[in-house]
């Protein structure tokens, strides 16, 4: 697989324990009297130039690739359900510099950005849209089932709420293990509704799993409002009926998802349990690509759009001159780049071999399946 | 040789297995305090400690997916239902993840968990408490599952079921837990996909699984006495299936029964039926017949019980029928 086409690295997801950004890494060494919350306050409005430049970058590279996703989905290269997650970057990106790369990502099907910012390589990622052989779920998962255990991503799963006791149960395994990594999972608006996630959430406070529940709530599940769901519109409050500790965040902007995040982190690697992050975010495009999205106005997509979270960091790094108009052009090109290597990968490649469709169902390598 | 119940061959099993592998653990309701509903994993809260051997909620589905999830990051969970009908609530996290995420990763995530616990009717429990789904997850490409019929087999089979890197359903039964059979104290494991002919023969052909065997042998023995030698077969796994000792045994006998605990329509006896047809057709020197539960939910009483489950008579009068005697 040729990940060296992936060029962008993601800036603040470290390698270092106990390093959610360089102003933790200093904070951890203060003696433990200081308190949480004045160690949280403290975080607070201490972003580099790093963590702009870097959001930019990641923003802009899922924003890309998926405008060529959508444009190849018309051209019939990738078929199947797709779901974009236009407009909901900052919550991906805002996560990512929180967190460390040995922590464990796993989320629903709407997953291409999670995937690009765990480190999956945009070649393995387009090419498991087209279905080839080179794809990160060697062309057996799609759209909706990226994985790549090398990068800590559990996967895109296609059940709406499946994911949610997976991803506690990815924590209490390191929980088990006695590390202290956590896991992020991600789950909609919509899958707030199922009963797993009152039972994972009762269990995750019960075993202080360090899992960190991120409900991506962008205001519809499919064509249904949450409105249309439920009297607890605030969905955070479902926590609060677990004791689990749950706020509201800005979705749109990366930094208000950092710090929740980064605090939600913090518990969770002091061995102090679950948090719910209700990150209200929005998506521009329809569900999937084959919905119009008729059940909204132009004029709530357009409310949206004016708090894009990519022209939001765009707007910080100039007015804090982090770069010039050059710097933003080089990043455009080097994406654009990136993309459509990544295309052109994904062409190149070829299609599982049919006699694949009997490896990797079964660890056992000699599983007798019946053929006739 | 040693003499020890079904409960506590299986006892065995997970604590030799949990002492060999510290990846290992137990979690379901009642197992820990409790000492199991069924007294299964009695003591091992002592031996191995509340982190290794975990009571949860009554939450089937939380806490299947919670063991997939473990699973998928490094360690071989155990999940007991208190029984298999139980397992129902959960069966989205058996068949979508556990059954899923090795093939929809491209083989990056295997599952190596056990789900274990009782199956079937165990007398006068009504419809809810009485149902058998081994070929429902059978029918699962992804699953193992293995039903074993007496404590030599339980024992053998449960630890190759802990050390298997795949998903492994384990039916047990509440009616079975008492049964006692020799045990070995030397370590042994049973494969996972060899039927074991439990009594040879040569006039007829039984197959059977699980609790159901005991009606298989207790058929055959009457049988014996009005001179009517019968192959008994244990499948031991409904997925995958030992076809070649069922075929090998037809073609021998020239004549098959399948008794099983389980509504007729698409049942394990079905599929065995297909299979001896098609490469035995020639062998057959009379129809292939299933002895299956009837096809209805299981009533309260106890003539719907009777009713309701294969029984010696039964199995008696057809192989008489099918051997013209
Ligand atoms: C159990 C289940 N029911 C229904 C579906 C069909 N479905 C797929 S996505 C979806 C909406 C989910 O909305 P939400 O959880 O808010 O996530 P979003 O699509 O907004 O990211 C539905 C109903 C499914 N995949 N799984
Ligand atoms: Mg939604």
């Amino acid at each position: 697989m040729a990940n060296s086409f992936y060029l962008y690295q993601n800036p603040a997801r470290l390698d270092v324990k106990h390093s959610f950004s360089k102003l933790n890494l200093k904070l951890c060494s203060i003696p433990k009297f200081i308190s949480f919350a004045v160690l949280v306050k403290m975080a607070k409005n201490n972003f580099t130039k790093e963590n702009y430049l870097g959001w930019y970058e990641q923003m802009l590279l899922m924003r890309r690739f998926e405008e060529k996703t959508a444009q190849l989905y018309g051209q019939q290269k990738i078929k199947g359900f797709c779901h974009l997650y236009i407009g909901q970057e900052a919550v991906v990106a805002g996560t990512m510099s929180a967190i460390r790369k040995d922590d464990k990502i796993i989320t629903a099907y709407r997953d291409h950005a999670h995937a690009l910012a765990c480190g999956i390589s945009a070649d393995a990622v387009m090419a498991e849209l087209f279905g080839k052989v080179t794809g990160c779920s060697k062309g057996k998962g799609g759209s909706m089932h990226l994985f790549s255990k090398e990068h800590n991503f559990f996967g895109g799963h296609g059940i709406v709420g499946g994911q949610i006791p997976l991803g506690a149960g990815i924590a209490m395994a390191d929980q088990y293990k006695g590390n202290d990594n956590v896991t992020v999972c991600y789950f909609g608006d919509g899958a707030a509704r199922q009963g797993a996630l009152h039972e994972t959430f009762n269990m995750a406070m019960l075993w202080k799993l360090p899992v960190i529940f991120v409900c991506e709530n962008n205001g519809y599940a499919m064509g249904t409002s949450v409105e249309r769901t439920t009297n607890v519109l605030d969905i955070f409050n479902i926590g609060n009926a677990y004791h689990m500790p749950s706020e509201s965040v800005d979705g749109m902007q990366c930094e208000t998802v950092h710090h929740a995040v980064n605090e939600a982190a913090l518990r969770a690697r002091n061995g102090d349990g679950p948090t719910l992050l209700e990150i209200r975010t929005y998506r521009y495009r329809g569900h999937s690509m084959s919905d119009p999205a008729k059940y909204r106005s132009k004029e709530e997509v357009e409310e949206y759009k004016k708090k894009d979270p990519i022209e939001q960091v765009k707007a910080t790094i100039v007015s804090k001159k982090y770069a010039d108009e050059k710097w933003f052009e080089e990043i455009e090109n080097k994406i654009e780049k990136i993309v459509l290597e990544s295309v052109d990968f994904a062409e190149n490649s070829p299609f599982p071999d049919p006699s694949e469709i009997y490896t990797d169902v079964y660890a056992e390598p000699d599983y007798p399946f019946i053929n006739e | 040789m040693r003499i020890i119940q079904y409960r506590e061959a299986l006892r065995e099993a997970m604590s030799e297995e949990m002492r060999r592998d510290s990846n290992i653990l137990l979690m379901g309701e009642e197992v820990a305090e409790y000492n199991g509903a069924y007294k299964v994993s009695q003591g091992m809260l002592d031996e191995f400690g509340e982190k290794r051997v975990i009571d949860t909620p009554i939450a089937e589905l939380g806490f299947a997916g919670i063991g997939v999830g473990i699973a998928m990051n490094g360690l071989r969970p155990i999940v007991e239902f208190m029984t298999f009908n139980f397992s129902l609530v959960a069966i989205d996290q058996i068949i979508n993840s556990a059954a899923k995420l090795y093939q929809m990763s491209g083989g990056q995530f295997n599952i190596p968990i056990v789900f274990r616990g009782p199956t079937g009717s165990a007398g006068q429990l009504g419809a809810q408490h009485s149902q058998a789904f081994e070929n429902w997850y059978a029918n699962c490409p992804g699953l193992k599952v293995v039903v074993p019929s007496n404590p030599y087999d339980a024992k053998g089979l449960l630890k190759t079921a802990i050390r298997d890197n795949d998903p492994v359903i384990f039916m047990e039964s509440e009616q079975m837990y008492g049964d006692k059979g020799e045990v070995p104290e030397e370590e042994y494991l049973i494969p996972i996909g060899k039927a074991d002919i439990k009594k040879s023969g040569t006039d007829i052909t039984i197959v059977s699984f699980g609790k159901i065997m005991k009606v298989a042998l207790s058929a055959a023995a009457e049988l014996e006495k009005e001179n009517i030698s019968a192959e008994v077969i244990d499948l031991r796994s409904v997925r995958p299936i030992d076809y070649n000792t069922v075929i090998k045994s037809v073609k021998k006998t020239n004549r098959l029964i399948i008794l099983e605990e389980a509504w007729p329509l698409a049942s394990i006896s079905t599929e065995i039926s297909y299979m001896v047809q098609k490469n035995a057709f020639d062998y057959l020197d009379a129809p292939i017949r299933r002895i299956t539960t009837a096809d209805t939910p299981l009533g309260y009483a106890p003539t719907f019980v009777a009713a309701f489950l294969p029984s010696i008579e039964k199995v008696v009068r057809i192989a008489k029928e099918i051997t013209y005697a």
